[in-house]
């Protein structure tokens, strides 16, 4: 059995109610802050990467993550007041790739909002994501938090545009992680402009919250779990009160605090990926507050695959994390320390084997 | 007669001296020896890496790197370790074979195959400076 007060699979799961009667964890979407109007929630699907084999044939293992991330989330009971999706929806941004994927996030009951991902960019830089699912970044208000999307995927203009003798060569060397061949990723001039303007119009006290597809601070520059122009971004949102930065890309649990600014990744769909730690050589920061997810088991293929569901509490993120095959995580802004924390694990003695990466 | 068994041996004498003289030291190589035994195995490093981001490895155009960038969590120094949901203790390339059936959906490789053997040396390359720890988990 899993603790009650960490289980989101008693409170998705409808026909167990009844059973569960008074022990229903209603908190999760519901968190006891003084004006609970301010508190609502909204779901997370991230990093798809929906793959064509040939055809109408797609890899049936990234298929199956984000059915069953759509199926689950449209179980949710209350609804999410909508549903984010978190950027790598195709795996080399082809018409059928997107098709197929928007196919399926189609059964969602919610509205929908994309941030793109590099996957679904550099065959086409964009054109057909943009006309299936709106602009590459907005924002907009929702009960009183501004909300941000960036494309934050994008890199220098020589690699995009002079470098590669076909588009199709330029998505490939972009979609292979660990490939010198590929190029830091970054937010560029044009949005860090649009950026300023459109912050301009914010009052300091409102909360902030940006989404982007790859991490607004550095980590790994191998991988791209990195954004070249970070800083820029975060000395952009330093005047504001509360800012959290929520980021795609990585397919693993990491969080941090820097300055004002919170920051929580998100799971993938599709698959896990190592933590750069585990790559003996690199040179990498992974942020110390991080408690790493549970080593993936392989002979689970949804195993370390997952969706959140992410609570806006008093103009902060919380994350549970619904983990197939695994114990759900939880990873709450923490009001006295000022950072996010895990709510179970946080403690250096309250850690489990699976936690430990090497 | 003493004459001819002596010019028999001193014949297969001059046979030994020439073979002894054409066969080098055997404990004695050179540097450019070991060059190129480096350069044989990174050929075979770079053959597996070049595996290791192959559509056409297996059978629905997954590549290893997708899951293992840099070949990272395949932890070559843990092996042979016992494998709980195959119930016994396994030598690396079985690990790979697995990966091969089924995130890849496509065939396994016979043990000696030069691709696993190359998708070895290229993991076992990127491990390099990582102290052996068999059966660890």
């Amino acid at each position: 059995m899993h603790p009650i007060n960490n289980s989101r699979r008693n409170f998705i799961k409808n026909s167990g109610a009844l059973a569960l009667g008074a022990t229903l964890p209603l908190s999760l979407v519901e968190l006891a802050f003084a004006d609970s109007s301010q508190n609502f929630s909204f779901a997370y699907i991230s990093d798809a990467h929906i793959q064509q084999i040939k055809g109408s044939r797609f890899v049936r293992n990234w298929d199956r993550g984000l059915i069953r991330a759509v199926a689950e989330t449209n179980l949710l009971t209350p609804k999410p007041d909508f549903v984010m999706f978190g950027g790598d929806l195709a795996q080399l941004g082809s018409k059928p790739e997107l098709d197929h994927g928007a196919e399926i996030m189609s059964a969602l009951g919610q509205k929908v909002r994309y941030v793109m991902g590099e996957h679904d960019y550099y065959l086409d830089l964009g054109e057909y994501w943009e006309k299936l699912f709106g602009p590459q970044f907005y924002s907009f208000e929702h009960k009183g938090v501004h909300f941000i999307v960036l494309n934050s995927i994008r890199t220098y203009d020589e690699w995009t545009f002079h470098r590669w003798p076909s588009n199709e060569q330029r998505m490939l060397e972009m979609a292979g992680l660990d490939n010198p061949n590929s190029s830091p990723f970054m937010v560029g001039e044009e949005q860090r402009k649009w950026l300023k303007s459109d912050l301009d119009k914010v009052a300091k006290t409102t909360p902030i919250v940006v989404f982007s597809h790859s991490p607004l601070q550095k980590i790994y520059k191998g991988w791209n779990f990195w954004t070249e122009d970070a800083e820029q971004i975060q000395a952009l949102l330093k005047p504001f009160n509360k800012v959290s930065v929520i980021y795609g890309h990585v397919h693993q649990i990491q969080y941090n605090q820097i300055g004002n600014i919170s920051f929580n990744s998100v799971m993938s769909t599709a698959w896990p990926w190592p933590y750069p730690t585990a790559y003996a050589q690199a040179e990498q920061y992974l942020p110390k507050l991080t408690v790493p997810m549970n080593r993936a088991d392989p002979f689970f293929e949804r195993d370390a695959t997952g969706w959140q569901l992410i609570n806006l509490a008093d103009g902060h993120v919380d994350l549970d994390y619904t983990l197939y095959n695994n114990t759900e995580r939880s990873v709450a802004f923490n009001a006295k320390t000022k950072r996010p924390e895990d709510k179970a694990y946080q403690a250096e003695t309250s850690r489990i084997p699976p936690q430990s990466h090497y | 007669m003493f004459f001819r068994l002596c010019k028999h041996t001193v014949i297969n004498l001059a046979l030994i001296a020439g073979l002894v003289s054409a066969n080098v030291q055997a404990d004695e190589f050179t540097k450019a020896d070991t060059d190129r035994w480096q350069q044989q195995f990174m050929d075979s490093v770079k053959q597996g890496r070049e595996l290791w981001t192959s559509p056409t490895l297996g059978g629905n155009g997954v590549v290893c790197a997708q899951c293992h960038p840099n070949a990272a969590n395949t932890h070559p120094e843990t092996y042979p370790k016992f494998q709980k949901q195959i119930g016994r203790v396994v030598p690396l390339w079985e690990m790979i074979n697995w990966c091969l059936r089924n995130p890849l959906e496509g065939q396994p490789l016979a043990a000696d195959d030069p691709k696993l053997i190359a998708l070895q040396a290229y993991v076992t390359y990127e491990r390099r400076g990582v102290k052996l720890e068999p059966g660890k988990h």
